[in-house]
């Protein structure tokens, strides 16, 4: 029987002044004991809505189910099935707007923790040396996916558990996409993506780096000569966007890309043992208030800035992060500057960022996104003194792939046309999700994408061979 | 991976390497560019592409030794393997131009030249390299450069060889009327100071330049940004939609300082690689 409590099980987490400091994980994942505790909390509903919620429709309940049970390797079987990268998601997922706001427990009570169980259970999983994942791979049909970031994977993980031989072409010296260049190892621990990817492996997923499609093989090669069925195209949303103004092109401003990229992927903390640094200063501005700002201003106070400052020209109401990151991110001493909106970037005789000049913002009537419009205030403008500027102010599809490959329609922000309801793009057998055709989203998403991407790929597959 | 089929030193610190990368050599165009990374921990850095032939799948690329990266890959053998080799990234060099076209390169650019001149010298243009350098011994890739254009002029800071001067008051005599005569379209590739010296002896004389820059870049996708220049007021990036741009529509001064951002580091890495190398030269 489900039993009524009205908290959530607690996350532990590691404490606020230690962690920001180094670039351990800060969430430390339930023990069996707090798993099960919590798993008691699911109604077991007879229509599970929360399913509903979750872009890759996992079998929420009874993954939970055997939690209670305490049948972890069930649980794990049960979670695999549907979701290719469940160590990923449940870390990284905002599921306070998707499965758990759903949850038939939360109209009264916290939501059940779907998020953090499952991480437990993939994380159990991880643990475990004797679950063997082997590759079937029967169907004749070769398969390229483009990109290796979560839409991509996921894809990949799909079909190859459908039986395609599959192949993922990754332009970076590392797979893993956004996983490993954007979202820091505090968040998502390079270890648990090497580990995810490893399972794809296993199924036969085959990867290679260093190929960029548009530029070392274009499309029509691809199709062509070296016999590839469908292809997918995963290449998500890396093309930062700058606000056009003046100073951001002095030194020591940064897209949050290019901040993330130098940290993450090329680890600039643990430089000079690695030889891209990175010029962080005393105080650090990030322009933006999403995850990735969070990520970006968490990870400079990580790098050695004694002040991180989010300057986003909206209220903390409007602000795209998820919940967890702005706590995260209060109790590390990150300081807000909400409703002040940056107008030029100051810098010294010699070009190195010396300030931000401002104007605050008060709301005024709604815009087209349903948000309160930010309107400046006349006459309120101030200069706030800082070392480096990084704005995260969003990222538009990369049109490198565009570029080289004829009978691709793209929209006027550069993202890829799918027919509705679909991923298939204006050229045949090429298929598409994630951020390349929905703009700068979440993980979860463009692993739905993904996921659907790969049903109708095997769909349109099976069809032909027929 | 890409294997190193060859390597010749050209100068005390300029290596030719002939790599292994099939799929780049068949891709490849004249002024794209690879990016390397030698070793874990590595860093990215990009290297124009000198040469490539399709058939034998094979990439010639010049690299100057003056980083931690350069120098790790100088340690490199024949049969060692570059770690990571992707590309070729850039946009491949268009001259719109047709007639005399003068490419000029100064110290290790100028074997970015060869696939360009023999490119253009195939589709019918009178074709001139100036290369130069400080002094002769310093002066790459002579015989080379002079089996794919019409006229190779050398030119030396000391007069140790060719021209003594350099390459822009070889240019000046060139635009007056001198040798091959007026360049109807000029192509620079080398050291900032001279492509600078270069856009500025050609400017307002109705000869289209262009120049290569080579920014600090680390995805080479346009992922970054961290590559962004100035160019006729508006911000490119230059791994995208470069390396080559409009010479006099360049923001010099600022693709100067952004270079400099990391001085201090990079010296920091290379005090450090040193320290390294002696270490291992002590066991």
């Amino acid at each position: 029987m489900p039993v009524k409590r009205v908290q959530k099980t607690p996350m532990p987490e590691r404490d606020a002044v230690l962690r920001s400091h180094d670039f351990g994980e800060v969430n430390e994942g339930y023990g069996i004991a707090h798993a099960q505790f919590e798993a008691e909390r699911c109604l077991r509903c007879q229509d599970p809505i929360c399913i509903d919620g979750c872009p890759v429709r996992v079998p929420i309940p009874e993954f939970i189910h055997e939690v209670a049970k305490g049948d972890m390797r069930r649980a794990a079987e049960v979670l695999r099935s549907s979701n290719p990268l469940p160590a990923v998601c449940g870390r990284v997922c905002p599921q306070e707007v998707q499965c758990e706001e759903q949850c038939s427990v939360g109209i009264r009570f916290k939501p059940v923790a779907i998020g953090y169980l499952e991480r437990f259970v993939a994380d159990w999983e991880m643990e475990q040396s004797d679950i063997d994942i082997t590759a079937n791979l029967h169907r004749d049909e070769k398969v390229a996916v483009i990109g290796s970031g979560p839409a991509g994977l996921v894809c990949a993980g799909e079909l190859a558990r459908l039986g395609y031989p599959v192949t993922i072409f990754e332009a970076l010296h590392a797979p893993g996409g956004v996983l490993r260049y954007g979202i820091p190892e505090f968040r998502l621990p390079k270890d648990v993506l090497d580990w995810e990817i490893e399972q794809l492996k296993k199924l036969g997923v085959e990867i290679r780096c260093n190929i960029i499609i548009g530029k070392t093989i274009t499309m029509d090669q691809l199709m062509g000569e070296m016999g590839f069925k469908a292809v997918f195209i995963g290449t998500g949303a890396g093309l930062p966007s700058f606000m056009g103004i003046p100073g951001e092109n002095l030194n020591g401003v940064y897209s949050a890309n290019e901040f993330l990229t130098r940290v993450n992927l090329m680890r600039a903390n643990d430089f000079p043992n690695a030889d891209t640094p990175v010029m962080v200063g005393k105080r650090v501005a990030v322009i933006g208030a999403g995850n990735t700002a969070m990520d970006t201003v968490r990870t400079a106070l990580r790098v050695g800035a004694e002040h991180g400052l989010i300057v986003y020209r909206r209220s903390v109401e409007e602000m795209t992060a998820r919940v967890e990151e702005h706590q995260h991110a209060i109790e590390e001493g990150v300081e807000f500057h909400w409703l002040t909106n940056p107008v030029e970037i100051l810098g010294d005789e010699e070009g190195w960022v010396t300030g931000l000049r401002c104007i605050r913002m008060e709301l005024g009537e709604p815009d087209e996104s349903g948000r309160a419009r930010p309107v400046p205030i006349e006459g309120s403008e101030f200069v706030m003194p800082v070392d480096n500027v990084v704005l995260s102010i969003g990222n538009k599809p990369n049109p490198l792939l565009l570029q080289t490959t004829k009978g691709l329609e793209a929209n006027k922000w550069g993202c890829l046309v799918v027919h509705d309801g679909t991923s298939e793009t204006s050229r045949e057998r090429v298929f598409a999700g994630g951020d390349a055709v929905t703009g700068a989203a979440t993980v979860i998403l463009a692993a739905g994408a993904g996921k659907n991407a790969a049903a109708e790929i095997h769909q349109d597959l099976c069809a032909n061979a027929s | 991976m890409a294997k190193i089929l060859e390597k010749r030193r050209l100068t005390p610190i300029t290596q030719l390497y002939k790599v292994d990368a099939p799929l780049v050599a068949k891709a490849a165009r004249p002024g794209q560019f690879v990016i390397v990374r030698v070793r874990e921990g590595g860093e990215r850095i990009p290297l124009t592409i000198a040469d490539y032939d399709r058939e034998a799948g094979v990439l010639t690329i010049v690299v100057q030794e003056v980083g931690t990266t350069t120098r790790y890959l100088g340690q490199l053998e024949v049969g060692d393997e570059i770690l990571d080799l992707v590309g070729p990234l850039g946009m491949p060099l268009e001259i719109p131009v047709e007639g005399h076209i003068v490419g000029i390169g100064g110290g290790f650019g100028s074997a970015a030249l060869l696939c360009l001149m023999r490119e253009l010298r195939a589709r019918g243009d009178r074709t001139t390299i100036i290369n130069g350098a400080r002094e002769k011994d310093l002066l790459i890739l002579n015989e080379e450069l002079a089996e794919v254009c019409d006229n190779l002029e050398l030119c030396t800071d000391d007069g140790s060889a060719g021209f003594h001067g350099l390459v822009t008051e070889r240019l000046q005599q060139l635009i007056d009327g001198d040798g091959p005569g007026r360049p109807d379209f000029v192509v620079a590739i080398g050291p900032m100071p001279m492509m600078r010296a270069v856009t500025e002896t050609t400017r307002g004389k109705e000869i289209p330049t262009l120049v290569s820059l080579d920014p600090l870049m680390i995805d080479g996708t346009g992922m970054c940004g961290g590559c962004r220049v100035t160019v006729n007021n508006e911000v490119k990036f230059a791994c995208v939609d470069g390396p080559f741009f409009d010479a006099h529509q360049v923001d010099f001064e600022e693709a100067v300082r952004r270079n400099k951002m990391y001085v201090r580091q990079e010296q920091e890495s290379k005090d450090r690689s040193d320290c390294m190398k002696l270490a291992v030269g002590q066991d």
